[in-house]
């Protein structure tokens, strides 16, 4: 589903974040990408949803070469994948509702449907009493799981999650952790980046581990 | 929740269908949100309202006074006449019988003989010199023919009948009197066309205002286009709010300058009508009427979709999540 080749990112400042990655990830699997504070663990999800094209290297998606989408195709391609952000990306002047609802009012579904689906979302990440919520009213971790919400009320076919737990505590994490399986269980492919080392060993799946921008160890397929 | 995404041929089926009704229900949505924006924002609205309500009042003001005009010179000088005066010789009887030839001649529609004594009657009762007329022994009033040339002559055919009248040995003197008319006409012509260069130049700069006001508005809501590009919007996605924002303020911008029109010329409507029946006309201002209105509020949308058109193809595709 999400196959990497050979793959460096340099930024224009002349930093390599990326250096002759490659991985595959099966359609069903739930991977982890670990690794220090600035090793690339954003930067390849950034390719991933094509916020960044790849320098050198290919990068796939369910058989795409994404250097082959043309620009007017992003919006397209980033429908097909729910992503939490690092830095949660809510709308401050919308509340809880909207931001959840945001993706299925740009795929066009209609009000019952949106209304049915956003409070299924908030339901799973135990955010339903908040629907009417500013955001900017709720604690670091109801943002984020604000944000899981948005990621996953699409049901898109690939979820990236860069530190969907990092301002939660280790009860809350395990959950969201849960609900990122269940996601995995019915066929959704996902990939998350963590720091918790502890939570994500704990858990069993395949871990992606970077250093300085080269994949260091998970690189094959178990 | 945890549904299969495909459901198979059934969806693909109805897929138009589902397509064309999200897209309907975008522009909805898209409509009444920047409607409620712009509404909301309320003394910042109201003055890009006035500012381009004033703009567009300026040349269609303009216009309606001179159709105005038009409309006042248009009942002068229509059935331009000719006047034969007569020579002294010719008699009250010659002169009738010359009438009734010139009525048979196809460019003209209508002869009417004022004798000289008819014109002496005429003048000592609206002069009041009356006792100083009756004195003279002569009248000194040649007999005259007032020629109705047929409706829908032009010009210079009419001045042709004129000189060909005059070259009859019994007029003394054949007088069309419509060059002031045409000085009026092309003073007119003129005007129209300042008021036309007036108006091209204010309706760029209606556009151009209106462009600036979604570039803010834009710039306003950078951080929202990046999350909504971010999650999957399309380009035509994000400009939607924008047009429709546009759309807003050139319909206000046209209903005000509507407003400011009929407003002008309600405050004139009062002493114009004094004047026209100072001159024993029935003359009325006309004002836009409910068309004129309807256009000048279509003409204030398009206005505003060109701004914002403007603005968002030139800032929008900029605005990339980084
Ligand atoms: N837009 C950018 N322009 C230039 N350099 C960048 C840009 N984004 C990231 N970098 C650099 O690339 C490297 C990798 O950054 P990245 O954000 O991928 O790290 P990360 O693994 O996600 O770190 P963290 O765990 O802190 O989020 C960093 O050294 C960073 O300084
Ligand atoms: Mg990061």
């Amino acid at each position: 589903m999400i196959n990497f080749e050979r793959v460096s990112k340099r930024y224009a400042e002349g930093h390599d974040a990326l250096r002759e990655v490659s991985f595959e990830i099966a359609r069903d699997d739930l991977v982890f990408l670990t690794g220090h504070s600035g090793a690339g663990k954003s930067t390849l999800m950034r390719l991933i949803m094509l916020m960044d094209r790849a320098t050198r290297g290919k990068v796939m998606i369910d058989g795409v070469d994404l250097a082959r989408v043309a620009r007017r195709n992003i919006p397209g391609h980033r429908r097909d994948i729910g992503v939490v952000f690092q830095n949660h990306q809510l709308l401050f002047d919308r509340p809880v509702f909207d931001n959840v609802a945001l993706p299925l009012i740009i795929s066009g579904y209609d009000y019952r449907e949106v209304g049915r689906r956003v409070r299924a979302a908030l339901d799973k990440v135990g955010l339903l009493n908040k629907e009417r919520a500013m955001p900017l009213t709720l604690s670091g971790g109801e943002q984020q799981r604000v944000g899981i919400a948005r990621a996953v009320v699409g049901r898109p076919r690939i979820l990236l999650a860069d530190e969907p737990t990092g301002n939660l505590d280790p009860e809350l994490s395990s959950e969201i952790m849960q609900l990122f399986e269940a996601f995995n269980q019915v066929g959704v492919t996902v990939l998350i980046a963590s720091h918790d080392l502890a939570l994500i060993s704990r858990l069993r799946h395949r871990i992606l581990t970077l250093r300085e921008g080269r994949l260091v160890q998970g690189a094959a397929c178990e | 929740m945890n549904k299969p995404r495909l459901e198979g041929a059934r969806q693909s089926r109805t897929r138009f269908a589902d397509r064309y009704n999200a897209w309907l229900r975008h522009h909805r949505l898209s409509a009444a949100d920047s409607l409620h924006r712009v509404l909301s924002n309320k003394l910042s609205t109201l003055m890009t309202f006035l500012v381009i309500g004033i703009a567009l009042a300026l040349p269609v003001g303009l216009n309606v006074a001179l159709d105005n005009a038009t409309q006042l010179s248009a009942g002068w000088d229509s059935p331009s006449q000719i006047s034969l005066f007569l020579r002294d010789s010719v008699t009250g009887e010659e002169a009738a019988a010359l009438a009734t030839e010139l009525e048979q001649r196809p460019d003209i529609s209508a002869v009417q003989v004022v004798t000289s004594e008819d014109a002496l009657a005429e003048f000592s009762a609206l002069s009041g010199f009356a006792d100083v007329l009756a004195s003279l022994e002569d009248n000194p009033l040649p007999n005259l023919l007032l020629v109705t040339p047929t409706t829908g002559l032009e010009g210079a055919a009419v001045g042709g009948l004129r000189t060909k009248l005059g070259e009859r040995q019994e007029v003394s003197e054949a007088v069309l009197d419509m060059e002031w008319l045409q000085r009026l006409n092309s003073l007119m012509e003129l005007s129209r066309r300042i008021v036309m260069a007036i108006g091209g130049l204010l309706v760029v700069g209606v556009v151009l205002i209106l462009g600036n006001t979604i570039r803010l508005a834009i710039e306003n809501r950078r951080e929202e286009i990046v999350i909504v590009k971010l999650v999957g919007g399309s380009n035509p996605f994000v400009r939607r709010p924008f047009l429709y924002t546009g759309l807003w303020f050139g319909f206000g911008g046209g209903l005000v300058a509507a407003l400011l029109v009929t407003l002008c010329l309600w405050f004139l409507r009062a002493p114009v009508s004094q004047l026209a029946a100072l001159y024993q006309s029935d003359f009325t201002l006309k004002g836009l009427g409910l068309m004129g209105s309807l256009n000048l509020l279509v003409l204030g949308g398009l206005l505003g979709l060109a701004g914002a058109w403007l603005a968002v193809t030139r800032h929008l595709a900029d605005i990339e999540p980084r």
